[in-house]
């Protein structure tokens, strides 16, 4: 049987995706960032996930206007990295698992969770940028990876109760496929952070950390946050914290935290990351 | 009956919900245009030739010949898409957060460095926060 053991969730910075690609992680800024994630690629390679569900959002990369899918999975067999206007990301190639992808789509769709299936899906840094944070920059990923895209950028984002909920559901549909598979959940995106208007820059770090507290020891309180208050407190593009959700009801409703790290600035964003253990 | 928009009060801030999507549909769909190098490369050789081509409204063309980002965005930009303008143009989110807010980059970066911008003040556009 299939299960899964652990969730990881992590900002995802386009200019930390360049800071790997040009050889920069040393520099004085980036140094404190990257340091944050020591634990969590030594913890990898000894946990050694088969599958990684990765949450994520497309930033206008595979969806422009012409569809907007509230949830979407990869089914194909692999995902290239797209070119987001300055060439795509020198990394490898995302390998699918097409198998497991089909049994969760036909799992929760029977659930009432209307997922979109996708099987042509080029994956931009909302992908890729927590794939290299956490195993650096292998000539190919040693996981294979189901992508599972969250629209966070057309207003309104499914709730943070829809993600919670659809997370409990991904975790019934991963436990139910037959073959031994070693599945971790991946949320990505946030925390505060805000990429328009006068408010650019807005990081509120009191807010980030209760919202991380309540995530890890009360998911379901933090799961009824309106999207106003994510709007008003965490800025406009921090409302990507609702995908955090989805990787949290796939997990125990008691966890252990194996890794807790908060870091201000990537650029214009407040960078969380957490490791959360299923204990049972 | 409209859109509830409870957001419309939050300073400096357009959500980029139906209505600005409707606006702004051609103007953010020729943004994808850029993800393909060779459109790149002819839109660099003669913009307003470029920009011609897509049935936006001559605000948006004008906007986006000026690089005016809060402009893009009042008439139905959303950033991830206008990121394939200043991604084609070699620039970086912080240099374009820089030029919405009205800092120098250098000034942006240093007060991105001591912690960001606080949310206080800025929740709503009432002087006394309400919430």
């Amino acid at each position: 049987m299939a299960r899964i053991s652990a969730g990881v969730a992590t900002s995802h910075v386009p200019a930390i995706g360049a800071a790997i690609d040009n050889g920069r992680t040393a520099e004085d800024y980036w140094r404190p960032l990257f340091a944050g994630y020591e634990f969590s690629r030594r913890w990898i390679r000894e946990a050694r996930p088969d599958v990684v569900i990765l949450v994520y959002n497309d930033h206008a990369s595979a969806f422009g206007l012409d569809v907007v899918p509230t949830f979407a999975i990869g089914c194909a067999p692999s995902f290239e990295p797209a070119d987001e206007g300055w060439g795509p990301r020198p990394v490898a190639v995302v390998q699918g698992h097409p198998e497991l992808a089909s049994h969760i789509a036909q799992s929760v769709i029977q659930e009432d969770f209307d997922l979109t299936i996708v099987h042509r899906l080029d994956v931009d840094h909302g992908l890729t940028v927590p794939l290299s944070l956490m195993f650096g920059q292998p000539q190919r990923w040693p996981v294979r990876v189901i992508p599972l895209a969250v629209n966070v950028v057309l207003y309104p984002p499914p709730s943070g109760r829809r993600c919670f909920e659809l997370g409990k559901a991904l975790r019934r549909a991963v436990e139910s496929f037959d073959e031994d598979l070693n599945v971790q959940i991946w949320g990505t995106g946030g925390m505060s952070h805000q990429l328009q208007g006068a408010r650019a820059g807005l990081i509120n770090r009191d807010w980030d950390n209760r919202w991380l507290d309540g995530l890890i020891a009360d998911p379901d309180s933090i799961a009824r946050i309106p999207h106003l208050e994510y709007l008003r407190e965490a800025g406009s593009e921090g409302i990507e914290l609702v995908m955090w959700l989805v990787m949290r009801g796939a997990l125990d409703p008691r966890v252990e935290t194996l890794h807790r790290f908060y870091h201000v600035p990537a650029s214009n964003t407040a960078v969380g990351h957490i490791i959360l253990e299923n204990t049972a | 009956m409209a859109l509830d928009k409870p957001y419309r009060d939050i300073p400096g801030t357009v959500i980029f919900d139906a209505d600005q999507a409707r606006a702004g549909y051609y103007l953010n769909q020729f943004c994808m245009s850029l993800m393909n190098a060779g459109n790149r490369a002819r839109f660099k050789s003669d913009e307003r030739t470029y920009v011609g081509e897509w049935p936006m409204t001559d605000a948006q063309k004008q906007a986006v010949i000026d690089r005016d980002y809060n402009k893009m965005i009042a008439l139905g930009g959303n950033i991830y898409f206008l990121a394939k303008i200043f991604s084609t143009d070699g620039k970086s989110f912080q240099h374009v957060a820089a030029l919405m807010t009205g800092m120098t980059e250098e000034d942006y970066a240093r007060m991105m460095l001591k912690g960001g911008r606080t949310p206080d003040g800025l929740r709503n556009r009432s002087p006394e926060e309400k919430d």
